[in-house]
């Protein structure tokens, strides 16, 4: 959307004035997370940048591993520094916040699948009802679903165990899956299902080889959005686990309330990257989620 | 948790003889209530549950400041008494000697409020209002209202968010609808990058961004646009509260937006133009109107979001930017205050349904796309 070559000097400003206010807007976006990324490496226990990093030449001194060292556990003498606690929490925070996200992305992902299989049926009763259940979990703000959940819990002794904060993530993470799977099952030929049960197979079968291939991009996408809710989740955690359930995002909660450190930085940078790593795979499953229906359609 | 909101049956559950007594006093009648009031009192203080009598203490307190003293020092006495087997021959006598407050009838008239299995006390609190003496609504005492000013804030904040990211979403969702696709799948990333790190994350980027040495007020520093003792304090207060909240929130606005103009003809504002409107007329009378669903869309989306936000305003509000969801999650894990914990979280959930029905109306609910 180039300009016309005809346009006059003020449209030109007013062009060039909204070019430069979205070039503000995304800078606004972004910025943050960049900035965050050099101070991690910075020798200082402040979260600043310091002289020595801004110098130029840069200055080997001021740029140093000494937090992310802290933070896979190492307290050696170079690392410690006495404002910063050392400790092996991030470590042992990280071991518990795969251990929750992949198992309830694993329950959450199998019941968001079957949930969205019988809502996209063209029969299903009370679809936009049970539909609004299914999402609410999304839309309901956190504080009130986790102060739900944990007069829930507590009454059926699960607060403070695995299991309970895992239950809980599940019913975070369900809607995700349902939504990213529904809308893969809107262009998918419901006639293959017939011809399928037709040629004999069981509906097992007909799932496992027939549906599940061609939706297999919405359930993993599905999948990746709920394990990065369950992965960032920390509300929850703070009601309902206690420190056996230590998760990176509690252990960052913590940090940010009581000392603020580089440390959480480094942590925060392994999480841009992580995210950095989700969104290019949801991004490729997604084009080639469209590829497929576009063959199909043809 | 509706159930919790208006709970009163624990307290039951310690003094339903008293309770069963007190019903019967007449107020008009007698100034204190009738002897048999003061000995099943005093019967359920000397034989009940310790630990449950501590919980309905608690309970108690919440009506009226002074109840767990004057109970703790009431039931030392009567245990005195009946380790010694003295029962008293006129239970309102001893009683009174053991501690005058019984005497008074303002404490009778603040256990009128608890003698039902249910409660509306918690409601009024959370908007500032407490029971008097005949059990009318009445205002809090000055010092102890907070909860209509953190309401009105809560809302006021969301207003807030809602309008900067409609302002900064409108024209990014709209550039990135018009470019051909190779650039605008590019930029998206932009947009796709913020809405996929975690929300600790951005947080903490607010912070080293905001802070008094942080990189925003460096960078005004090294520019000379302040000078090193004038640096502006923008984060723990509602400022930074505002700053970070549009940040975080502003994808939710970007991406109803983008997929509503990416379906807007763009010959529509060539063929305005063609019949003589000026580019701002056109937009105005054609473009802006197309856009309404997306807008309204996003807009609903970012203040549900923004309403029941918590960890943003509690690491990044300090003192002063406190929402609601702070004082929820306060009365949840620190003064165990659960009643007033759920009777909040209702009016708040009462306030999402409406939006979400909105939301529903304009929308549709299985409209909702993600990336």
């Amino acid at each position: 959307m180039a300009l016309p070559s005809y346009a006059s000097p003020i449209q030109r400003t007013y062009y060039y004035a909204y070019l430069f206010f979205c070039a503000v807007v995304f800078f606004f976006l972004v910025a943050p997370l960049i900035a965050i990324v050099p101070i991690s490496f910075s020798v200082s226990p402040f979260m600043v940048f310091t002289e020595g990093m801004l110098a130029w030449p840069p200055d080997p001194e001021a740029w140093s591993l000494r937090w992310y060292r802290n933070m896979i556990g190492d307290c050696s003498a170079e690392v410690v520094s006495s404002t910063v606690p050392c400790s092996t929490k991030w470590m042992v925070g990280t071991v518990n916040s795969f251990y929750i996200g992949i198992i309830s992305t694993a329950i959450a992902t199998a019941l968001g699948t079957m949930a969205a299989l019988g809502l996209s049926r063209p029969h299903m009763p009370y679809k936009p009802l049970i539909m609004s259940i299914l999402i609410s979990p999304m839309i309901v703000p956190l504080i009130i679903t986790a102060a739900g959940m944990f007069f829930f819990y507590a009454r059926i002794n699960l607060v403070y165990t695995f299991t309970g904060v895992i239950l809980a993530h599940v019913a975070l993470a369900t809607p995700f899956v349902v939504i990213t799977v529904t809308a893969t099952l809107v262009g998918f030929d419901m006639n293959m299902v017939k011809a399928a049960q037709s040629l004999g197979a069981k509906p097992l079968r007909t799932f496992f080889k027939v549906i599940m291939p061609l939706i297999l991009p919405g359930i993993i996408s599905g999948a990746l959005f709920a394990f990065i809710t369950s992965f960032d989740e920390v509300v929850i955690v703070m009601f309902m686990a206690s420190i056996d359930q230590l998760t990176i995002p509690k252990q960052m909660w913590a940090g940010i309330r009581q000392e603020i450190s580089p440390v959480i930085l480094c942590m925060a940078t392994c999480l841009v990257i992580l995210s950095i790593v989700l969104l290019t795979t949801v991004e490729l499953l997604r084009r080639r989620s469209e590829r497929l229906r576009g063959i199909k359609a043809r | 948790m509706l159930l919790r909101s208006v709970d009163d049956s624990q307290i039951n559950t310690v003094f339903p003889n008293t309770f069963e007594e007190y019903k019967k006093w007449d107020k008009e009648k007698d100034e204190l209530p009738p002897e048999e009031v003061y000995r099943a009192l005093f019967e359920e203080l000397a034989y009940g549950d310790k630990i449950q009598v501590g919980r309905a203490l608690t309970r108690m307190n919440y009506s009226k400041s002074g109840w767990k003293s004057l109970i703790k020092k009431t039931s030392r006495a009567i245990k005195k008494a009946v380790k010694k087997d003295e029962l008293p021959d006129n239970y309102k006598e001893f009683l009174i000697e053991a501690n005058d407050k019984w005497a008074d009838p303002s404490y009778w008239y603040a256990m009128g409020q608890m003698v039902n299995n249910q409660t509306s006390i918690y409601y009024w609190n959370a908007i500032d209002r407490t029971f008097d003496e005949e059990l009318n609504v009445v205002q809090q005492e000055e010092n102890r209202r907070v909860y209509v000013a953190t309401w009105i804030k809560t809302l006021k904040v969301s207003i807030y968010v809602t309008i900067f990211c409609l302002i900064l979403g409108f024209p990014v969702a709209h550039l990135l609808a018009n470019l051909p696709l190779r650039y605008s799948n590019l930029l998206m990333i932009f947009v796709l990058l913020p809405f996929w790190t975690s929300l600790l994350v951005r947080t903490t980027a607010w912070i080293v961004m905001l802070q008094q040495k942080g990189v925003i007020n460096g960078v005004l520093v090294w520019l000379g646009v302040l000078n090193d003792d004038g640096r502006i304090a923008m984060v723990y207060n509602e400022t930074g509260t505002l700053i970070a909240m549009t940040q975080i929130l502003l994808p939710f606005m970007i991406l109803p937006l983008y997929s509503v103009m990416r379906v807007i003809p763009k010959s529509h504002m060539r063929a305005a133009q063609n019949l003589g409107a000026k580019p701002a007329m056109a937009f105005w009378r054609v473009y802006l109107p197309q856009t309404i669903p997306g807008m309204s869309a996003g807009g609903l989306l970012v203040f549900v979001l923004a309403i029941g936000y918590f960890i943003t305003p509690e690491l990044v509000g300090g003192k002063d930017g406190k929402l609601i969801g702070s004082w929820i999650a306060y009365h949840l894990k620190t003064t165990l205050n659960w009643g007033l914990t759920a009777a909040l979280g209702a009016i708040l959930l009462g306030f999402m349904l409406i939006f979400y029905w909105l939301y529903n109306k304009i929308v549709g609910i299985d409209n909702i796309k993600l990336g």
